[in-house]
């Protein structure tokens, strides 16, 4: 069953990229970055039961990486509201200051 | 290559990876922004199944709340204080989709190539314990502790930066 649950893993994590590239809307860009992190943890959890040695210490590395994925969203959700204060827009392409 | 027994465990494994791709695919097509948050509340609650799969309740629990639960909610709060009715314009940028398209699926075949030629060793029976909470409680307080009080830390100084940023500003 490994495979299927690695394969998963990477189905996710890949649309995630894809999303996380493709989109303009900031807050689409914010989800499809918690979809890769939830790929990881399909991993992480997969491997703390079909790995060479089990053990219950992937599901406690996967519990870190969802809080610190947790703190990631409330951050960057304040970040964007103190941006569309800012300038009006969410759309990722039009925060382009320091190119100009 | 494909020779997976069909078992209760592959059914419902077929059945929550079907849900999760197809949340994760509404999540790219949709057009509106809030229902591609709850599309990828469906990918939360189809993980959450797939972790019960794994063993792992505690964790598959913790993904239902903070994911469905909190993540979903954050996301649907960010969108209201930003635009209203926000909706995904068509891409200006055809090249830009593109190559990102291609990125993903050359990444997407290097890991299913690696994936499918890799023989994993035949794993050791897994013990997760009779109360897997109370495992990953016993330890979180013993091995992992400083980890476990670090992150206390990093989430007390997230939200209340997150507190301080979003605020208005007094004198407008």
């Amino acid at each position: 069953m490994l495979p299927s649950y690695l394969t998963m893993a990477a189905i996710l994590f890949c649309i995630g990229l894809y999303g996380a590239l493709v989109k303009r809307n900031a807050v689409v860009v914010l989800l499809s970055l918690e979809l890769m992190l939830n790929a990881v943890n399909l991993n992480l959890v997969a491997f703390s039961k079909y790995g060479v040695v089990p053990s219950l210490t992937g599901q406690i590395f996967s519990l870190f990486t969802i809080t610190v994925a947790a703190a990631e969203a409330a951050i960057g959700v304040a970040i964007l509201i103190a941006l569309f204060r800012l300038r009006g827009t969410v759309n990722v392409d039009e925060f382009d200051k320091m190119r100009r | 290559m494909f020779n997976i027994a069909i078992t209760g465990e592959f059914a419902a494994f077929f059945v929550f990876s079907a849900i999760m791709i197809g949340g994760a695919v509404l999540m790219i097509s949709l057009d509106k922004v809030v229902h591609m948050v709850i599309s990828m509340a469906a990918v939360f609650l189809g993980l959450a199944g797939m972790f019960v799969l794994l063993e792992a309740e505690f964790v598959a629990f913790v993904q239902v709340l903070i994911y469905a639960g909190a993540v979903s909610i954050l996301m649907i709060f960010g969108i209201m204080m930003t635009k209203h009715q926000a909706v995904e314009r068509e891409p200006a940028k055809p090249l830009h989709e593109t190559l990102a398209a291609v990125g993903a699926l050359c990444l997407f075949g290097v890991l299913f190539f690696a994936i499918r030629t890799t023989t994993f060793p035949e794993p050791q029976p897994f013990q997760p314990g009779e109360d897997n909470t109370m495992a990953i409680g016993e330890l979180l307080y013993t091995g992992y502790v400083i980890p476990f009080e670090l992150l206390s830390v990093l989430l007390t100084v997230a939200f209340i930066g997150a507190i301080v940023l979003a605020k208005k500003e007094a004198d407008e």
